[in-house]
């Protein structure tokens, strides 16, 4: 049998692949559906104010890729609130009596809100009138953000717990709820992470626009409209998001110092400042960074704001308690390095908007559809970071990874992972070819009859072949 | 240890049996919404036509990821407020959850693929058939795995990984889809007219039988598990409710076949199967209480301390009415027939 072929491997290992591929596939739909209800609520407020048709047009227009991403993110966060105990049962009946309820609470405030206002978002324009539709959409997109509050807060808890104690059955029990849910860690990791994105969802915003425009429709105003809506949000939120990120990386340093030694790859001590690495290849077995290339005393600025401030090294940790520093190393680099791009895409398109030529310059419009996806990247690399980082334990300093998992033995989890691996490409593959599908098509006024009475609790997504020659004429005559 | 120090560190039996109640009810609540919405995945191989299939998704697609949700409260509340029952039974049923929440996945991407697709429509569509009765499947093996019994060993499920593979968990499974046909059957009377609403009557009748059929063999079949379930059932003071309970279904069981015949009888239908799913669910508890996993943890044993229940359950009393609220106002929302002609944008 095919499970055969997991014998030999560790329970353990397995499980925590099979919790990382989960969580990374889920996390890419909430990371865009956070940002994209938020502008979808925005176009939506835009329209009734101004009465603008634009953006009715542009709200027909993603919602649809709502729509389906929404679904992936559903059907993948079913899965993660089993993972707990399928997969992590010892974990879960430990930790249970605090992050149980909270959980419970994201479900009761959160999901409910987004699921029950979806269908009225979705369906119900023309069923319960503009201003409870507007209403629809806010709680949707409050919701989405309500419920990144509250894991967040349960991931928080797990990096910096507190406000428990524990009992003599091995569980942690809670004690202050106020401390367990505004742990110290919590505050910087909502706001960096809620940043990650609304900026992830504008470069994808912005990557659509630069596409259409790089097509030559940059008379398309839908397209216009997107586009430049799209960075003002970069030339905001990409600068905002490095002060954050700053923020939450001395608070870090702070509360788990092996992390930021791990993403700096100190592997020594510096009692005399400490450098910035840019380059490095880390080896655990000797501790040392091979190939180093770095600039004297500027990791001590970036982290205490002191050239001559003295950093520990991971030659104060215990080897059993290191994290893996490589894969910390490295993708602490990709996340900031696609920070700092941002942040240039940001610039670049003030300094065009300035000169009048946002619509016009094609180098703007390549490094935004370059950097369209560029934010689901830097959010994995964070998140990898970070949950990489408080390695080897699953409640920092108190519970071991390696005691967390449930008693299973390795071809369970292995073939379960397995079917994971091959159901999510399969079905997730699809669902990213038919929203890339959707984004291909500019946006067209008149979309999906707008004002006819052909709006009902049906699908907003049906195409006719009727609706199909209409836009392929529309989309014609944007050309012309 | 100094737990004894800190008050509310102590079980409190009522608030763990409110608990126990309330899981109950959001199950319950779960059952019977995505009971139906399963159940069009169930009855779709019965309607060929692509129309027809466009108007059986149309009466669920404005509210299948709600009713979904009470899913993820049933997880979600059981780790909350039982973690250790939750630890033990999740390992135990390892691969049929998997399996649904496999097949979930599929279903559930189903209702926003298929409008995406005309070559791969109908591969979209056997997803959908497919990942409905697998999930259904899944879920009636799971209750019958728990409740023939789940080996414990101290803190951990003490099993192996197929324990839950056996003729009574099976017949489980089928129980489960015969019901979800039959609400799903039920609920397309209600939502829709003409062809496709005196299919759904006939079907109704079909997974009706089965239904009755299959409560009958589950019924009969659970006294005789190898838990205590027999001297629950054939002991007084359970005896009292032994005696009534089969004429109760079966009463229900007459009327909603009858109903089923009755061309005016549009909700009737529906709500007399909500009512013999409520009375499985009686008997469910009947035959489970005081243990959360039978036969080895109850529900006072699985309980957290009053400090950790106490939290949830004052925001579970504000919070699910609300969200009831809201919920009804959506169904309200889309209430009625569902016009086959509106399928099309």
């Amino acid at each position: 049998m095919l499970t055969m072929l997991f014998e030999g491997f560790d329970a353990i290992l397995l499980a925590r692949i099979q919790f990382a591929f989960t969580i990374a596939f889920h996390f890419i739909f909430p990371a865009f559906t956070i940002g994209l209800s938020s502008y979808l609520a925005v176009l939506n407020g835009r329209y009734l104010l101004t009465k603008d048709e634009v953006y009715l047009r542009l709200f027909k227009f993603w919602i649809k890729i709502f729509a389906v991403s929404f679904a992936m993110g559903v059907v993948s966060g079913i899965t993660m609130s089993y993972q707990f105990g399928t997969n992590w049962s010892v974990f879960s009946d430990r930790a249970g009596p605090v992050i149980g309820p909270l959980m419970a609470y994201e479900v009761l405030t959160a999901f409910f809100l987004e699921a029950g206002f979806l269908g009225i978002m979705l369906f119900g324009r023309d069923r319960v009138g503009a201003k409870l539709h507007m209403f629809a959409c806010l709680m949707v997109a409050f919701g989405t953000a309500l419920s990144a509050t509250w894991i967040l807060s349960v991931n928080s808890w797990m990096h910096t717990p507190q406000g428990h104690i524990l009992a003599e059955n091995g569980q942690f029990m809670p004690v202050d709820w106020m401390k367990i849910i505004f742990n110290p860690s919590f505050p910087y990791r909502l706001a960096h992470t809620l940043t990650a994105a609304y900026l992830t969802t504008a470069f994808i915003v912005g990557g659509v626009g630069a596409w259409h425009l790089l097509k030559g429709r940059k008379d398309n105003i839908g397209v216009q409209k997107m586009f430049s809506m799209a960075m003002w949000m970069i030339a905001v939120t990409a600068p905002l998001q490095i002060v954050l990120g700053d923020l939450h990386g001395i608070n870090t340093l702070e509360h788990q110092p092996a992390k930021v030694m791990a993403m700096e790859g100190h592997y020594e001590s510096h009692p005399e400042g400490a450098p910035l690495y840019l380059f490095g290849i880390p080896d655990d077995e000797t501790q040392e960074l091979k190939y180093a290339v770095g600039i004297p005393k500027v990791s001590s600025l970036i982290l205490k704001h002191d050239l001559n401030a003295p950093l520990a090294g991971l030659d104060t940790i215990p080897d059993e308690d290191q994290p893996p520093v490589a894969i910390v190393f490295w993708s602490f680099r990709i996340m900031v390095g696609i920070g700092f791009l941002m942040l240039g895409v940001g610039l670049l398109g003030l300094w065009k908007r300035f000169r009048g030529r946002l619509y016009e310059s094609k180098s703007l419009h390549r490094a935004a559809l370059l950097m369209g996806p560029s934010g689901l990247v830097a959010v994995l690399a964070g998140w990898i970071t970070t949950e990489v980082g408080r390695q080897p334990y699953t409640v920092y300093g108190l519970m071991r990874t390696s005691e967390s998992a449930s008693p299973l033995e390795a071809p369970a989890v292995g073939a379960s992972l397995l079917a994971f691996i091959v159901v999510y490409f399969f079905v997730f593959g699809a669902g990213v070819f038919y929203i890339l599908r959707l984004m291909k098509k500019p946006p067209v006024l008149g979309e999906e009859g707008v004002g006819a009475a052909a709006e009902g609790p049906i699908r907003t997504s049906g195409i006719t072949p009727a609706q199909q020659v209409k836009d392929q004429t529309d989309m014609d005559k944007g050309r012309e | 240890m100094e737990s004894a120090a800190i008050s509310g560190m102590e079980i409190v039996p009522w608030l763990a049996y409110a608990w126990a109640g309330l899981l109950a009810i959001a199950v319950y609540i779960y059952v019977v919404l995505d009971g139906f919405d399963l159940g069009l995945g169930i009855l779709y191989p019965f309607y060929k036509k692509k129309k027809d299939r466009d108007l059986l998704m149309n009466t669920v697609a404005p509210v299948w990821d709600g009713n979904e949700t009470w899913l993820v409260l049933g997880g979600g509340g059981l780790m909350a407020a039982f973690p250790l029952a939750y630890a033990i039974i999740m390992p135990a049923l390892y691969v049929p959850i998997i399996a649904m929440l496999l097949a979930l996945v599929f279903r559930g991407v189903a209702f926003e693929y298929r409008w995406r697709t005309k070559r791969w429509l109908k591969y979209w569509d056997m997803a959908f058939i497919g990942g409905s009765i697998v999930a259904a499947f899944s879920q009636g093996i799971a209750l019958g795995a728990l409740l023939q019994g789940i080996a414990v060993d101290g803190r951990a499920y003490g099993g192996g990984w197929w324990d839950w593979l056996s003729p009574f968990s099976l017949l489980c499974g089928v129980a489960v889809v015969a019901g979800y046909g039959l609400l799903g059957a039920t609920w397309l009377i209600m939502k829709t007219g003409d062809d496709v609403q005196s299919r759904a009557r006939k079907l109704g009748w079909g997974f009706g039988l089965a239904t009755i059929g299959f409560i009958g063999a589950v019924s009969l079949a659970t006294p005789f598990l190898d838990v205590e379930y027999h001297a629950r059932w054939f002991e007084t003071p359970g005896l009292f409710v032994t005696i009534p309970m089969p004429l109760i279904i079966g009463a229900i069981s007459v009327t909603l076949l009858a109903s089923l015949r009755k061309d005016h009888h549009e909700y009737r239908p529906f709500i007399l199967s909500l009512m013999l799913f409520a009375l499985c669910f009686v008997g469910l508890g009947i035959s489970m209480f005081p243990y959360i996993i039978p036969p080895s943890v109850t529900i006072l044993e699985a309980a957290t301390p009053f400090r950790s229940q106490i939290f949830m359950f004052v925001g579970a009393c504000v919070l699910i009415p609300l969200i009831l609220g809201y919920t009804a106002f959506a169904y309200w929302v889309f209430r009625g027939k569902v016009d086959p002609d509106e399928g099309y944008h």
